[in-house]
């Protein structure tokens, strides 16, 4: 199923958004490595939904307004984004630091949200616990860290960039550093308010998370009031990429009975 | 030329063998590598050094900051500033310098210059640096804003010296209701301000700034890099109208002589490779971390890179022969400061006499050597 790309304008800052599929209203807002391609389990899902995958704003294609000076920040434009877009009942589902965005924006607001997945959120810390340094890991390092499975990390690892991926890479590195350095990938104000989110919430996890610890997913489900709980076996800080089958039929059960 | 003796103070007792087991000899070198007995015995012998440059006829002495590794002992270099006033008479002491966009609050830094501006009666130097990537490992502090807060940081400092006080201070990352800073600085309108640099093309241009005329200061490069740099300085002075004096080029270098150029790399080689393999060896995630560069000057940063960072080992002939360090006879050390100066207008030499496990006694043989033999040529 191809997806359809464009670019959205809201506040002047221009959007670049894929579309699939047809039916509610599914979000994915990607985590700090940005959209480097379309993947299977975008496609599982918009099997049945219409699945919008925006880059972020100093993502990939997408603008870089300085005025986004931190993921509060992130989150205020997305709700301007969904307002100027017209989204309502949507089914907000975020990996990583696409998982912090989401829980930001709705805390603040959401009225046109149906239900929250959190793929291995960042956002939220344990005490003595920190989250893997991916700012001081080098780049092959970086991509083992992400997977269980070194088989995925291989099959990247050997792809050579081109120059305008290269260019691509270090913006999302800058924006990702900008966003996540300090406090690194939290927001100390965050925790307090996740009572707000009353809506169902799918938590997903890999215990072999080596980037956002497991130890955090128990700390989710406390916090959210109404969240469920998935552990993936085997599997690193990329579940819907390493189990996407697993992950995306967990996911499509999961909206199914969050339909309103 | 002005000649500003300059010191890193290494911990030299470190076991190298054990350190390369780490990730880099900065910020996740375990401390329990350091010695306490053996870093005072370090500090005394660095200190006496410094100190003793004065009656060799330096013009000045240098410290500087870093954090948390075995590369230098100075986390706080104004303390080791404060010694330095109370066992010298003449000297300048130069602070190359404080990292202004680490400190929570920089007012902290235009105050301790101040009273040591006092305390010196107007002898101190005062650098500006951002601090090397690791230090923002280090810190904390998010490097994406580090341009930002070093300016922000830098207008609070020169305001507070300058303006009468009380004012406020509205920035975005420092807002203070009251800067009244006691004490003012000894010097007017303030103390004068060096600007270290790696040669990152934002600092060339506003270090040259006809507001601003601050000396630059290459630190750590290959010749062809100075050089570069030294010009591209120049040619941004023209661009702004105004012709540079020579007190604006500097050029910070490992430097040792001796006898003959055999000699002096045979005492100093293995020296110079602990410096730039040992010490300095740390991952281009830590040497520049995103922002703290601009994205175009990171990437030309990692093509043009020659001196630093991940680059393989460094041999002692590499060093040399690049003009990274300048080790040799007195008569091939002096002849390489002159075509330095000739294709730069070099005002300002701060050699590092002593570098990596360097010992004292052969840090001190160079420098009496160099205060004979290369010095007097370069003062004329």
């Amino acid at each position: 199923m191809p997806a359809q790309s464009s670019i959205v304008k809201v506040r002047d800052v221009s959007i670049k958004l894929h579309r699939a599929g047809e039916g509610q209203k599914v979000l994915f807002l990607h985590g700090a490595g940005g959209l480097a391609q379309w993947l299977p389990f975008f496609d599982a899902l918009a099997d049945g939904y219409e699945l919008l995958v925006p880059e972020h704003p100093g993502f990939g294609a997408s603008d870089d307004p300085a005025f986004i000076r931190n993921v509060p920040d992130m989150a205020m434009f997305y709700l301007d984004f969904i307002e100027a877009l017209g989204l309502d009942r949507v089914h907000l589902v975020g990996h990583s630091l696409g998982g912090w965005i989401a829980a930001e924006i709705l805390v603040r607001d959401r009225a046109r949200f149906s239900s929250l997945t959190l793929l291995a959120p960042a956002g939220i810390r344990v005490e003595g616990v920190p989250a893997g340094d991916t700012f001081i890991w080098g780049p092959e390092e970086g991509m083992r860290n992400l997977f269980h499975d070194q088989r995925f990390a291989e099959t990247l690892l050997a792809l050579k960039p081109t120059e305008e991926q290269m260019d691509i890479l270090l913006k999302n590195r800058f924006t990702a550093t900008k966003l996540g350095w300090q406090p690194r990938w939290f927001n100390p104000d965050l925790e307090k308010w996740l009572h707000r989110i009353k809506l169902p919430a799918l938590v997903v996890w890999g215990d072999d998370d080596k980037v956002m610890p497991p130890q955090y997913a128990a700390l989710w489900r406390e916090r959210l009031p109404d969240a469920r709980l998935v552990m993936v076996e085997e599997t690193g800080h990329l579940p819907h990429v390493e189990k996407a089958e697993l992950v995306s039929r967990q996911i499509r059960e999961f909206l199914k009975g969050a339909a309103r | 030329m002005k000649l500003v003796s300059f010191h890193l103070m290494p911990y030299r007792p470190l076991d190298l063998e054990e350190a390369a087991k780490h990730r880099s000899s900065w910020v996740v070198l375990p401390n329990t590598l350091y010695d306490p007995v053996k870093g005072a015995e370090e500090y005394a012998a660095y200190i006496d050094f410094l100190v003793d440059c004065e009656r060799l006829g330096f013009d000045g002495i240098g410290v500087n900051e870093h954090h948390q590794n075995a590369y230098g002992m100075m986390p706080a270099p104004n303390l080791i500033a404060s010694a330095l006033i109370q066992r010298t008479k003449k000297v300048k002491i130069a602070i190359l310098g404080r990292a202004l966009p680490i400190v929570s609050n920089p007012i902290f830094i235009a105050e301790e210059y101040a009273m040591l501006d006092n305390l010196s009666k107007g002898r101190i130097i005062c650098g500006f640096v951002r601090g090397i990537g690791a230090e923002y490992h280090s810190t904390g502090i998010n490097p994406y804003f580090s341009h930002e807060r070093f300016h922000e940081a830098h207008d609070l400092i020169l305001k507070a010296w300058t303006q009468p006080g009380p004012f406020s201070f509205d920035g975005r990352h420092f807002n203070l209701r009251y800067v009244n800073l006691w004490p003012r600085p000894y010097q007017t309108p303030h103390p004068p301000v060096w600007i270290p640099s790696q040669g990152s093309s934002e600092t060339v241009v506003w270090a040259a700034h006809p507001d601003r005329k601050y000396p630059f200061l290459v630190t750590f490069s290959s010749t062809e890099l100075v050089t570069r740099y030294l010009n591209t300085y120049r040619d941004q002075a023209r661009k702004y109208g105004y012709e540079p004096d020579e007190g604006q080029f500097g050029w910070a270098c490992p430097l040792y002589v001796a006898e003959t150029d055999e000699r002096a790399r045979q005492e100093a080689g293995r020296a110079i490779e602990t410096l730039f393999n040992n010490f300095l060896r740390m991952p281009l995630e830590m040497l520049v971390p995103p922002g703290y560069t601009s994205q175009t000057s990171m990437k030309n940063f990692f093509k043009m890179r020659t001196s630093l960072g991940s680059r393989g080992f460094q041999s002692a002939d590499f060093l040399i022969d690049s003009g990274t360090a300048l080790i040799g006879s007195p008569k091939t050390v002096r002849a390489k400061i002159e075509q330095m100066r000739d294709k730069t207008g070099l005002g300002i030499l701060l050699p590092m006499f002593q570098f990596g496990i360097l010992s004292d006694e052969l840090a001190r043989r160079s420098i009496e050597l160099f205060a004979a033999e290369v010095m007097p040529h370069l003062k004329k």
